[in-house]
């Protein structure tokens, strides 16, 4: 579904310097495949992220979404990012229209798929809630059935329960992967923890920093539905060792 | 909920009374003469004894005052949002409003009514160049504070930037705006009464000065009063109108 080519991306720094971000990035992922992207700060995930919405342009390289070449953002994408940056004068409700708000259609006819979502998520009852009366959880949740409402055939994850404790974060990721058995879809799912990359993935993408760089792809060859436990899976373990190798010589070498 | 009655309401009127209380008693033992400081029942004798003429002399500033604030916001808001969507502007307007908000407006009133000459105009202008530079400087930040994500999202759904300006970044500005249009309201109520000290004859800035002329001390006491009582009930207006406009804004729990 997704092609990246050789993909570059140079930022200028407002003193006029060059920094590159992503360096001869290629990767293809398939339709309905969950693939998550780890790696250190600086490795040029989120940048991986814009560049596939055609938020910013590639410097060298190209990159296809279904065989189009992304030029500029397409309306099948749906975003989360860290922060669930909702509307705080909107009800819960009104901030998951918000999508189907900007992509110019009619909200009325979207309020009886948006109550479902809410209740696919756990927030049913919550819609005339102001977010600040909600979690941080559930406030991410509400971001999720924003970016859901649409149903976009890709989704876009930035490290979307980075700013969650330890224990909502891991409930999270599995309701995620419920979600995703129930509509399916492409995820590329960027984060910084490397049990999260395994524990969700269908394949995870290793960055090393500096300029950012895929060190390695790994599948994950672990069965579905996933469940907390295998996290004590000797498999598990392996996986995990391989990528945190990965990441640390790919340090070393810098 | 009682102990909070009490600490809420009844010990600041206790102690308003209190200050009163003293103030009355010390201009009556020590036979202080009105014209240096007249007792606080002297204040509300001659007040009462204006209520007419004051009625006349309020509503002249009053609508100096706000003819002031509404042209800050007439001005100031369209002039953040310039600042903020090019940057060529910002880099012209922005030291121009700094050296504007730098000249001491003092200063500037008398240039003013010998340019504009008399009537309440001046007034307005004055407190209108009193009070805009909050109005501008709030707003173009509450319209710069909207989080990258959020304009990157409408950006991906393909929202054109007028509706990502009306939908996203202008209600995010509000708290911002109204924190600037109640500093704005205090400073319009200086403006109007700075404007009306260099020469007027009318208003309560009018009245001030024409009594201390005539050592009416406690004249000019009742027209600092009216002119508090004015600028506090138009500060609770504004915040009036921000509750209503922002309900989303209350304190947890209030609703």
């Amino acid at each position: 579904m997704i092609r990246l080519d050789h993909v570059a991306k140079t930022y200028r720094t407002r003193r006029g310097d060059l920094v590159p971000a992503l360096e001869d990035v290629s990767l293809d992922v398939g339709e309905n495949e969950f693939v998550s992207v780890v790696g250190t700060s600086g490795c040029g995930k989120s940048t991986l992220l814009k560049l596939v919405a055609g938020l910013t342009p590639a410097t060298r390289g190209s990159i296809h979404v279904r065989d189009q070449i992304v030029r500029e953002p397409f309306t099948d994408v749906g975003f989360v990012f860290q922060q669930p940056v909702l509307l705080p004068w909107r009800s819960v409700l009104d901030n998951v229209l918000f999508s189907v708000e900007m992509l110019g259609l009619e909200p009325r006819h979207y309020r009886k798929p948006a109550l479902d979502l809410l209740e696919l998520t756990g927030l049913g009852g919550f819609e005339t809630k102001y977010p600040r009366e909600l979690s941080g959880g559930m406030q991410q949740r509400v971001a999720i059935c924003r970016a859901l409402l649409p149903d976009p055939g890709l989704l876009l994850m930035d490290e979307p329960f980075g700013a969650l404790d330890a224990m909502t974060r891991e409930e999270m990721g599995l309701e995620l992967l419920r979600i995703w058995e129930e509509r399916r879809k492409t995820i590329i799912f960027v984060t910084h923890s490397i049990p999260e990359a395994i524990l969700l993935a269908d394949r995870v993408v290793v960055m090393t920093p500096r300029p950012g760089r895929i060190a390695r792809v790994l599948g994950i060859d672990l069965p579905r539905p996933r469940t907390m436990d295998l996290e004590f899976a000797p498999r598990f373990k392996a996986y995990s060792d391989d990528v945190r190798n990965l990441i640390f010589s790919g340090r070393k070498r810098s | 909920m009682a102990r909070r009655v009490v600490s809420d309401y009844l010990v600041p009127t206790a102690a308003l009374v209190g200050v009163l209380v003293l103030w009355e008693a010390a201009t009556r033992a020590f036979h202080i003469p009105n014209f240096i400081m007249p007792a606080p029942s002297a204040i509300v004798g001659e007040g009462w004894e204006w209520r007419y003429r004051f009625l006349d002399h309020t509503w002249v500033t009053l609508y100096e005052t706000l003819g002031g604030f509404a042209l800050s916001i007439l001005v100031g808001v369209p002039l953040a949002v310039l600042i903020v969507y090019s940057p060529v502007l910002k880099s012209a307007l922005y030291p121009l409003i700094v050296l504007a908000q730098s000249v001491p407006k003092i200063a500037v009133a008398p240039v003013l009514l010998l340019i504009l000459g008399h009537g309440e105009i001046p007034k307005v202008i004055v407190a209108f160049l009193v009070a805009f530079f909050p109005v501008v400087v709030d707003t173009a930040t509450g319209l710069a504070a909207t989080p990258p994500e959020l304009l990157d999202l409408s950006r991906s759904y393909r929202a054109s930037a007028f509706k990502t300006f009306v939908k996203v970044r202008l209600p995010m500005a509000l708290p911002f705006f109204f924190a600037g249009a109640k500093v704005a309201i205090t400073l319009s109520v200086i403006g109007a009464v700075v404007g009306e000290f260099v020469g007027s004859d009318k208003g309560l800035g009018y009245v001030i000065l024409s009594a201390t002329s005539y050592w009416k001390t406690e004249l000019a006491f009742s027209s600092m009063i009216l002119l508090s009582v004015m600028a506090i009930v138009l500060f609770g207006a504004v915040a009036l109108v921000e509750r209503l406009v922002c309900p989303w804004l209350a304190p947890a729990g209030e609703e």
